[in-house]
C-alpha cells in the first residue's frame, strides 16, 4: 500500500542538496510528487511530495543521512496526494514597497475579504539592509470579480504600496 | 462530422514535423469540420491544429472571437500552410494545451505578427494581428513543428512586473 507524504528539509543552502535527498528517495524505491524547492534568505526549503510503501518513521530515516551529513531539518507528514487538480488562477497580483512590519497581512487580508482565494505565493525582499523593499508576488481566484480586488486595494495603495492587479486569460488551444 | 480523439504528451506524434497542404478538396473540408468540432468539444480551447488529432499536416484553428473579456480578433479562422513573415514585441501569457492537460504555464510570444497562409479553398489569405490572438496563433503553429508550449515555457517567478510596464505602454 502506497502513502503520500510531504517531505519538508530546511537548513543552510550548500550544492547539490537536491540531487544527494532525491538520490536517497529514489534508492529507497520512492515516487516523486510535486515540489517546491527555494532559498529563502540564505536558506534552503523544500517541500516535496513522496509516494512510498514506508511508514512515516521508515521515510524519515531514510532520508536521515543526506540530511544530517548537511544539518537538515526534516519534517515528515503524512498527505493525500491530489494530483491532477489543479487550479487555474484569474489574476495576478503583484505588490511592492518599503519594507515595514504588516505589509503582507494587511494586503493579504483586504485581498481575502474580497473573495482572493490565494493559489500561489512568493515574496522577496530586495533594497539593502538599510532601505529594505518587499516584492509579492501572488496569483489566485477572484470569486467575486477582479474589480472587487482593486476596490478593495485602494486603501492598500494610498498607503504608499505599489499594486497591480492583472487578469490571466489562458489561451488553451 | 464527428469529434476527434485528441493525442495527449507523450504521443510521439505530436513531436513531428508536419506537411504542406497540396489539395483543396472536399476531403479536407471534412477533416476541417471535424477538426472544428473537435476545438470545440475540448474545454474552453481557443485553437487547434491538425496534428493533435494525429495528423501531420500544416492546418490550425483559431478563434478568440468568444473570450469573455473581448480581445481584437479575426473571428474564426482555418489558417492552412501559415508563415508568420513579421515579428514585433514579446510579452509573457499563460497557456495551456489540449494535448498536454492539467498544466499551465508561462510562454513568452511576439505582441503583433503578420502572417500569410491560405484558407480552404486554397486561396492566399493575410491577417494582422496581436495580443491574445497572435498568441494562439503562434501557439498552434508550434504544433505544426513538432513544438509544444512546455518547449517555451518560463518560470512564473520571472515575470513579476513585465505585464505592468506593458499596461502603462499600452
Ligand atoms: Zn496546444
Amino acid at each position: 500500500m502506497n502513502h503520500w507524504y510531504m517531505l519538508t528539509l530546511v537548513g543552510e543552502d550548500s550544492p547539490g542538496i537536491v540531487a544527494d535527498v532525491t538520490h536517497a528517495l529514489f534508492e529507497g524505491g520512492c515516487n516523486l510528487g510535486e515540489a517546491s524547492m527555494i532559498r529563502l534568505g540564505g536558506n534552503f526549503t523544500i517541500m516535496l511530495m513522496v509516494q512510498t510503501r514506508l511508514s512515516r518513521i521508515e521515510l524519515d530515516e531514510l532520508v536521515r543521512p543526506a540530511a544530517d551529513a548537511r544539518h537538515l531539518l526534516v519534517h515528515v507528514d503524512s498527505i493525500e496526494g491530489r494530483l491532477h487538480q489543479h487550479a487555474e488562477p484569474d489574476v495576478q497580483i503583484t505588490v511592492y514597497g518599503a519594507d515595514r512590519a504588516g505589509i503582507v497581512a494587511q494586503v493579504t487580508g483586504v485581498l481575502a475579504a474580497a473573495g482572493l482565494n490565494i493559489l500561489d505565493l512568493d515574496s522577496a525582499v530586495g533594497g539593502s539592509s538599510d532601505k529594505p523593499i518587499y516584492i509579492m508576488s501572488i496569483e489566485g481566484q477572484a470569486a467575486q470579480g477582479i474589480e472587487a480586488l482593486e476596490q478593495a486595494l485602494e486603501p492598500v495603495r494610498e498607503g504608499g504600496i505599489e499594486v497591480s492587479v492583472t487578469p490571466i486569460d489562458t489561451m488553451v488551444g | 462530422m464527428a469529434v476527434l480523439p485528441i493525442l495527449t504528451y507523450p504521443d510521439e506524434r505530436l513531436k513531428r514535423f508536419s506537411e504542406p497542404v497540396e489539395r483543396f478538396d472536399a476531403e479536407l473540408a471534412a477533416f476541417i469540420a471535424d477538426l472544428e468540432q473537435t476545438r470545440l468539444a475540448g474545454p474552453g480551447a481557443v485553437g487547434i491544429a491538425a496534428p493533435q488529432v494525429g495528423r501531420a499536416q500544416r492546418i490550425v484553428i483559431v478563434d478568440v472571437s468568444k473570450m469573455k473579456r473581448p480581445v481584437p480578433n479575426h473571428g474564426y479562422l482555418v489558417l492552412i500552410n501559415p508563415e508568420i513573415t513579421h515579428w514585433e514585441g514579446h510579452e509573457p501569457g499563460r497557456e495551456g494545451c489540449l494535448s498536454v492537460p492539467d498544466f499551465t504555464g508561462n510562454v513568452i510570444r511576439a505582441t503583433r505578427i503578420h502572417l500569410k497562409a491560405q484558407n480552404p479553398q486554397g486561396e492566399t489569405v493575410e491577417f494582422d494581428m496581436e495580443g491574445f490572438e497572435a498568441r494562439a496563433v503562434q501557439h498552434e503553429m508550434d504544433h505544426l513543428d513538432g513544438l509544444l508550449f512546455l518547449d517555451r515555457v518560463v518560470s512564473r517567478r520571472t515575470d513579476v512586473f513585465r505585464r505592468k510596464v506593458y499596461e502603462k505602454n499600452s
